[in-house]
């Protein structure tokens, strides 16, 4: 049912292949398919319209320029990117940083964006950069965020504000004045302010946001927000906007599965940049927001940086060394560099994600839908059913080391047999890459030949093969 | 000023509606976050309807959308009514779970909530806070510690109580973290050594865009999902979501949150939620 942009797009071009040059029509029936997926990425209705007409004038002007590239569709999809790029990121820029210490950052939102975990990230951000953040604790409504924050700040070592046990009881713009008056007097180089959550229509609880405002004279108002939000993103910004201001926008929830088209309607209507992203449950889970990265996702293109960087996590990196090492040398990669690969992947979480994120996903889409998780757990059951000569060297495998292999991984012998085949296939093709030079960086992920995110090669995607051993032999596995 | 005010006077049949008019009503569903796909459905279906009106149409095609199950609690035959709240982090499990416990409680029912969320730092003190307000119960465990440790030994108390209700809060996970969903699988298996689950409720921000159905999808994929709690709806946001929800997986919404205090909490009304919708 969901289908991405990019999927759309090659869809809506497939057609015209061999039948010679786009026409405005095309454009036209293009930009109705982005339409659509923008809407499905939860892109506010306002600006997909805007979105969409700019669109379709630029490709209208280039169309001539299209006519004669080899890739029209291509050509369409650089410039939706570009734009998206342009809008997300247009403005991007780092908190600033008061004269007179304390820098003072509020933070405010709906109920449930995650306030108070990034209070806590942020602060350990700033920490970890040598600051010396002091956390206010000015949510007295919803019961024991208070007792949340202190947790937040004793983990992080940040020391907490926080007089009043809330749980409904005290004044948050008591709290805030006193907060920044301590901060000043012990000379905390920034402060940040964790406020209750509260509704864009709730006029009362609105005014209490002004007056935290005013009472701590904020250098940095941002404004959290869920990344799942859907198409009251605008109400609620606008709210906000109106209601007590903001300078940024920090995007939470980042590491769901949403397209995350609030990011884009909130950018664009409010004219604030946003600032940060927050990726997960661990207060480390934080970092400056990209907006190419978000670009990629909300058209479904595929996230390598991101796919890259959740690597690096999961795999240990004595062994992604190793084998950096290993591949640099010449040496083969063998089955217990595979299985090692495996276990590392399984940590990652989905398959199903992580081929989500590689670019051209959009076009397998069906596939890595119905992609049977299992088969990960079947493929490392043969390879832990070798021996460490057979793992090391698949030559020796002869028939009845198979039928072995098969008895003891509870599999059949000719799913030994095509797992072997695909393996030295895939060894093959290493060897290929390694001749024809990799992409710097990638490496170190003990991920060899992973494609970049070029916009370029989506299309073309479809039928690539992965360079990655698992992926590979779990995609022609299917 | 509600949408189909503004075209009272032009209402004499469907057909009497102009094709903007049409697009207007299908952005307004969209606003409401049904999606694109769903609302063009809809659109298309009260074109084509012979009701009286435009809005009978439409209204009448929403409800046809809505699912079939039966919005009562499913109660356990015997022993306690056990209840796993399940959820991505920030949608309102724990007070849903409040909320329903007062409701319940109102009905002269004697519940036992149990404080399975021990990830989130000060979830266990937040539900216990709630647990002194009503005078209820809250078994729980250490911080960080075996969420299916937890509910095991509230069901036990439940059991040995005779408590009439069981509520188990657990902690927000997103939906695509396997790892997060596997231990939600294994309290609901450890749970059902004591007792079986009866309902397992997905509570859904109505602030969520078409994010929610992959929520639902594979929260129901991996647990089960029997019914849906509708939170945040006294926002601005319409929850066009749960709709959507219902369109496609049947999942019944069963309750809806209006706000922080234990009171703003209602068992689902689908007049009251349609009109919501379509701000008629």
């Amino acid at each position: 049912m969901f289908e991405s942009l990019t999927t759309r797009i090659s869809g809506a071009f497939s057609s015209l292949r061999g039948r010679g040059k786009l026409s405005a029509s095309d454009i036209e029936s293009t930009c109705a398919d982005i339409r659509l997926a923008l809407l499905e990425a939860d892109v506010a209705q306002s600006v997909v319209e805007n979105f969409v007409t700019l669109i379709q004038e630029k490709s209208l002007a280039a169309l001539p320029e299209m006519q004669s590239g080899t890739n029209q569709a291509n050509a369409i999809f650089e410039i939706v990117n570009k734009e998206l790029i342009e809008i997300l990121g247009g403005a991007a820029r780092r908190v600033r940083f008061a004269k007179n210490p304390p820098t003072v950052i509020m933070l405010a939102g709906l109920q449930g964006a995650g306030k108070t975990t990034l209070a806590g990230k942020l602060a350990k951000f700033y920490a970890d950069q040598g600051n010396t953040p002091l956390l206010i604790a000015s949510d007295l409504a919803r019961p024991n965020a208070v007792t949340q924050l202190q947790v937040v700040g004793e983990s992080i070592g940040v020391p907490v504000f926080a007089p009043e046990v809330g749980s409904g009881v005290g004044d948050p713009v008591k709290v805030a004045r006193d907060g920044i008056a301590f901060a000043k007097s012990k000379q905390y180089n920034m402060v940040i302010v964790d406020t209750a959550g509260r509704l864009g229509i709730d006029e009362e609880l609105m005014k209490q946001a002004r007056d935290i405002r005013d009472a701590v004279q904020p250098d940095e108002i941002l404004f959290v927000v869920d990344a799942m939000i859907g198409q009251d993103a605008v109400r609620t910004s606008q709210a906000f906007l109106d209601g007590v201001g903001f300078d940024g926008v920090v995007l939470t929830k980042l590491d769901g599965d949403a397209r995350g088209g609030a990011a884009l309607s909130i950018a664009s209507l409010t004219k604030r940049p946003i600032m940060f992203a927050s990726t997960g449950e661990k207060l480390a889970d934080f970092d400056i927001f990209y907006p190419d990265r978000m670009a990629s996702q909300i058209l479904g293109m595929g996230d390598v940086a991101t796919l890259a960087e959740q690597a690096k996590k999961a795999f240990n990196t004595d062994s992604a060394e190793r084998l950096e090492k290993k591949f640099e040398s010449g040496e083969d990669f063998t089955l217990e560099d595979f299985l090692e690969q495996l276990e590392a992947m399984s940590k990652m979480g989905s398959m199903s994600k992580m081929l989500s994120m590689l670019p051209g996903a959009g076009a397998m889409k069906k596939q890595i839908d119905n992609f049977d998780e299992s088969e990960l757990v079947r493929t490392k059951s043969i390879v832990q059913s070798m021996t460490p000569i057979e793992r090391r060297d698949p030559k020796v495998l002869n028939g009845a080391r198979r039928a072995r292999i098969a008895l003891g991984s509870g599999r059949k012998v000719s799913d030994v047999n095509s797992l072997v085949e695909r393996f030295s296939a895939a060894q093959k093709m290493m060897k290929q890459v390694r001749n024809g030079g990799m992409p710097q960086g990638l490496g170190g992920m003990g991920m060899p030949a992973m494609p970049k995110a070029a916009p370029k090669n989506v299309p073309q995607k479809k039928k690539s093969k992965s360079g990655n051993p698992a992926k590979r032999a779990l995609e022609e596995g299917q | 000023m509600g949408i189909f005010t503004k075209f009272l006077s032009k209402i004499k049949g469907a057909s009497s509606l102009s094709n903007s008019d049409w697009e207007e009503l299908y952005s307004e569903l969209l606003e409401s976050d049904i999606g694109p796909t769903l609302s063009r459905q809809l659109i298309d279906e009260a074109r084509k309807s012979k009701s009286d009106s435009p809005e009978e149409g439409l209204h009448q095609i929403l409800l046809a959308h809505l699912s079939t199950q039966s919005r009562e609690i499913r109660r356990a035959e015997s022993g306690p009514t056990t209840i796993l709240v399940v959820g991505v982090n920030g949608t309102g499990k724990t007070t849903s779970v409040a909320k329903l416990a007062a409701y319940l409680q109102g009905q002269k029912s004697n519940v036992v909530l149990a404080a399975a969320d021990t990830f989130r730092a000060a979830a266990v003190d937040q539900l216990r806070t709630w647990g002194d307000r009503l005078g209820i119960e809250v078994i729980s465990g250490k911080d960080n510690g075996d969420p299916a440790s937890v509910a095991f030994d509230s069901a036990q108390v439940a059991l040995g109580q005779k408590a009439d209700f069981l509520i188990i809060d657990t902690a927000g996970r997103l939906h695509n973290k396997n790892d997060l969903m596997a231990e939600l699988g294994k309290v609901k298996r450890v749970v059902e050594k004591v007792l079986p689950i009866n309902e397992v409720l997905l509570v859904i921000d109505a602030t969520t865009g078409h994010n929610g159905i992959s929520q639902a999808r594979i929260f129901t994929e991996s647990i089960g999902v029997t019914g849906i709690i509708l939170t945040k709806l006294d926002g601005s946001a319409r929850g066009g979501v749960a709709l959507a929800i219902e369109a496609e997986l049947g999942i019944p919404i069963k309750w809806v949150g209006t706000g922080e205090s234990e009171g703003d909490f209602a068992p689902f009304d689908r007049e009251s939620y349609l009109r919501g919708l379509t701000q008629m």
